[in-house]
């Protein structure tokens, strides 16, 4: 015989629960919506349209995702018609007047990802689920962007990635729904080989330090790839935990290998300890065959110099913008001063690259929907996809079609020797034309995956 | 040969600070009997106090630098560090210079207070709890610590420089009669292993040759009969907390130019210095000295290429595969006393 605990009241609470639990979808469809479009998740009624913004506020890229918010905290600022405008003068599309997103007053929540794709997925979906967000941004991680990126495919949100560099996120985990702004690692390789070449030499042997994650294996893959095509030599590869703290045993071996140059593919605390380290070990005074010794390291950013201190002066890498780009390459970058005039004087201090991408993603997309005329997130990816456009920082770029990944020039920046200030650290070297870091579509660092076609939700 | 003199450099140096580290565990949990995980954290502060003093020393005011403009087109700001009218340029940059050893001043009092502080304030009451409260409590502690620090410095690592003589590498090849620069060894590393050295010999004389030490270690031993003899054990308890607490801290202040100090690194230590100090044997003093060495030489070997070919990944476990065997063929650890952890 079998036991039964149904009683009336556990009945009516089961029952109110489950009609609780279906009629959550009806919150993404039920509203009104003025463009006349239905069936998508979370469309906005005719007041305003909230925007989610996925930061790490807590964890080692808390200073980072900070930066990112107050991008996008001016980004909304002049979507309503408030401060400056910023980058709204300079862009090439004249589709955003400052009022608002299709006549919609833009507020915002904010969400931590923790830098840990669990709580950043948790994070974006209650913003999804309770705030109403349409569109979800930001993030300081390529484990997080992949994350979300997959959760916004699925709930029928537009994903505008914050600073993500691993090829994977427009690669092999690409989405429909996802679109990236920031490059990505190839175009690192791509960008900084000719620089390394020129500067140190084609006959060069290489000893590589990569982080043990997706992103180190992709950012190791392109620079070797880059730097062998043109005749450097890699002389070993080795996986570095990504808790790592104390590099000692790792950079101790690296001058006996009969390497003369090391790549540091770390990033944030990995990289500046890693750094700290090997220039500890005297690295950089040293002479291997008979060339002086030099480190690489293929991207950080102006935090990641901050924390590194003396130690990254005269070190290589490469950067998706940098706020000094207008008033030293003119005004192809056209954008950069509007929006380095806005933060600055805003925040006192000029703009991190992560905090440029974020801000360009919000308008990048609020432009898309005014293109559009409409929130409906397969209409946002219509607009956005092939869209050419300047005036934001990077010259002209283009959101490709196939992968929903940005092209546009790439920064090789050196590291200065002597900052005049905290916020001086880089100096760009070189600029490299979109057309050099330009691969196709289907080109093997990029295997795998499928863009899918896009999810309205509902 | 070269390799292995290298790695076995390294070990001494990550050993040097897990041994300080856990000497300070051990410190506590030997006369308190309490499990503190908060003592990461109290190296992060250490850490914190050489930031702290750099910032102290390089507190500034501004002044308008009219023929030079800010990066918004304004006349420049330019902070001129107080030290400079103080002491001349050139002095106050060397003072500034040396700021990571002077730290070492300012927190010698400044982790004794805080020491004196969390057992009297909030450790205390957990006394007759399980450990498993302990625990908590103090791992809740050094949470709320990391926030606070984080509050005030941020989450980017900050630097903080060796002084600049000290900032060079050490020819141990051409010490050892090979060819020179095939050995060489950053001098503030091997600074680093002699002041742990130093602190941890400082640390067993203090506890050997004095009277206040020969009444801890007789409490350490039987605090009942020590409290019936009419001596205040626990006071002298609480003293020798500020004095681990001293000990982490002083391991952070001269750890700091080895890595930029973050509000979590202490977080980075404290699993490795618990099973230091379970590898070394719950309570024994030299146990953990000896487990912090062994452990750090065993992580550095671990890590090289021709260890990881064979085991791939051995460099991530090391550490606590060696803990596993020891405990399953010694479970009272390398220098415990018999019986303990043997029920």
């Amino acid at each position: 015989m079998t036991k039964t605990n149904f009683t009336r009241r556990g009945v009516m609470k089961t029952g109110a629960a489950t009609g609780a639990g279906l009629a959550v979808p009806t919150l993404f469809t039920g509203a009104a919506w003025s463009d006349g479009h239905t069936g998508f998740t979370n469309a906005p009624g005719e007041g305003s349209v909230t925007l989610g913004f996925n930061v790490p506020q807590t964890g080692p890229y808390a200073d980072e995702g900070a930066d990112e918010l107050r991008a996008f905290e001016l980004a909304v600022e002049h979507l309503n018609g408030e401060g400056d405008g910023g980058m709204l003068s300079t862009f090439s599309s004249k589709t955003l007047d400052g009022t608002g997103i299709l006549g919609r007053r833009v507020e915002y929540v904010t969400g931590d990802t923790q830098t840990k794709p669990d709580a950043a997925r948790a994070a974006a979906k209650s913003m999804i689920e309770k705030d109403g967000a349409v569109m979800i941004s930001g993030g300081s991680s390529s484990g997080v962007a992949v994350a979300v990126q997959a959760l916004c495919q699925e709930a029928g949100i537009i994903f505008m990635a914050g600073l993500t560099h691993s090829n994977d996120t427009t690669g092999k985990d690409k989405k429909a729904n996802g679109f990236r702004h920031f490059f990505n690692s190839y175009m690192s390789g791509a960008a900084l080989a000719p620089i390394l070449a020129a500067q140190y030499g084609a006959d060069r042997k290489a000893y590589h330090l990569t982080a043990d994650y997706n992103w180190g294996y992709t950012t190791e893959e392109a620079i070797r790839t880059s730097t062998e095509a043109l005749g450097w030599e890699t002389v070993a590869a080795v996986k570095t935990p990504l808790t790592q703290t104390d590099f000692s045993s790792y950079i101790a071996p690296v001058l006996s290998s009969g390497a003369d140059v090391l790549v540091l593919n770390h990033y944030g605390g990995n990289m500046v300890n890693s750094l700290t380290n090997a220039v500890q070990f005297g690295l950089r005074a040293q002479q291997a065959n008979g060339k002086q010794f030099e480190i690489v390291v293929p991207l950080y950013s102006e935090l990641m110099a901050r924390g590194a201190g003396a130690n990254i002066g005269g070190i290589l890498g490469s950067q998706n913008w940098d706020w000094k780009l207008e008033n030293q390459l003119g005004a192809r970058y056209s954008g950069t001063n509007a929006f380095v005039q806005s933060f600055g004087t805003k925040f006192g201090f000029p703009p991190s690259q992560a905090a440029h991408t974020c801000y360009v993603q919000t308008l990048l997309y609020a432009d898309a929907v005014a293109r559009a005329g409409s929130f409906n997130p397969c209409a946002v990816v219509e607009a956005l996809e092939g869209f050419e456009f300047d005036g934001m920082g990077n010259g002209p770029t283009l959101y490709r079609a196939d992968d929903h990944q940005c092209f546009k020039d790439v920064l090789v920046v050196r590291g200065k020797e002597n900052p005049e200030n905290e916020f001086d650290l880089v100096e760009i070297v070189e600029v490299t034309p979109v057309e050099q870091v330009t691969y196709a579509p289907d080109h093997p660092q990029f295997a795998g995956g499928a863009l899918g076609t896009c999810n309205p939700g509902a | 040969m070269d390799a292995i003199i290298l790695q076995t450099l390294n070990g001494l140096d990550k050993g040097s600070a897990y041994a300080l580290i856990a000497l300070g565990l051990t410190l506590i949990f030997g006369t308190l009997g309490v499990v503190n995980f908060a003592h990461g954290a109290l190296f992060m502060i250490g850490a914190f106090c050489a930031v702290t003093l750099q910032k102290i020393l390089t507190l500034s005011h501004t002044v308008i630098d009219e023929t030079r403009t800010d990066f918004l087109g304004n006349p420049m700001k330019v902070d001129v560090p107080y030290i400079y009218e103080w002491f001349g340029e050139s002095t106050g940059n060397a003072i500034i210079d040396w700021s990571v050893p002077l730290a070492i001043i300012l927190a010698i009092p400044v982790m004794i207070v805080l020491g004196v502080v969390m057992e009297r304030g909030l450790i205390k009451h957990f006394y007759k709890r399980p450990h498993a409260d302990q625990i908590l409590v103090t791992f809740g502690l050094a949470i709320v610590l990391q926030e606070i620090v984080k509050y005030f410095y941020g989450a980017n690592p900050i630097p903080a420089p060796a002084p600049d003589a000290l900032d060079g590498v050490f020819d141990f090849g051409a010490m050892l009669g090979f060819d020179a620069n095939t050995i060489t060894y950053p001098l503030w590393r091997l600074v680093y292993f002699l002041f742990s050295a130093v602190i941890i010999c400082a640390v067993f004389a203090f506890l050997q040759f004095t009277t206040f030490g020969m009444v801890v270690r007789a409490g350490m031993a039987d605090r009942e009969t020590v409290g019936l003899l009419g001596i205040n054990i626990d006071k002298r308890f609480t003293i020798m907390f500020g004095i681990a607490a001293a000990v982490a801290g002083l391991a952070g202040v001269m750890y700091a130019p080895i890595n930029s100090p973050n509000y979590h690194m202490g977080m980075d230590f404290l699993v490795i210095s618990f099973v230091v100090v379970v590898v070394g044997g719950m309570g024994s003093l030299p146990g953990a000295v000896l487990a912090g060495f062994v452990l750090g030489i065993l992580e550095a070997f671990a890590s090289m290429t021709v260890v990881t070919d064979f085991f791939p990944g051995i460099n991530n476990i090391v550490i606590y595969l060696v803990a596993v065997l020891i405990l399953l063929t010694r479970p009272r650890g390398l220098l415990g006393r018999k019986g303990v952890m043997e029920d």
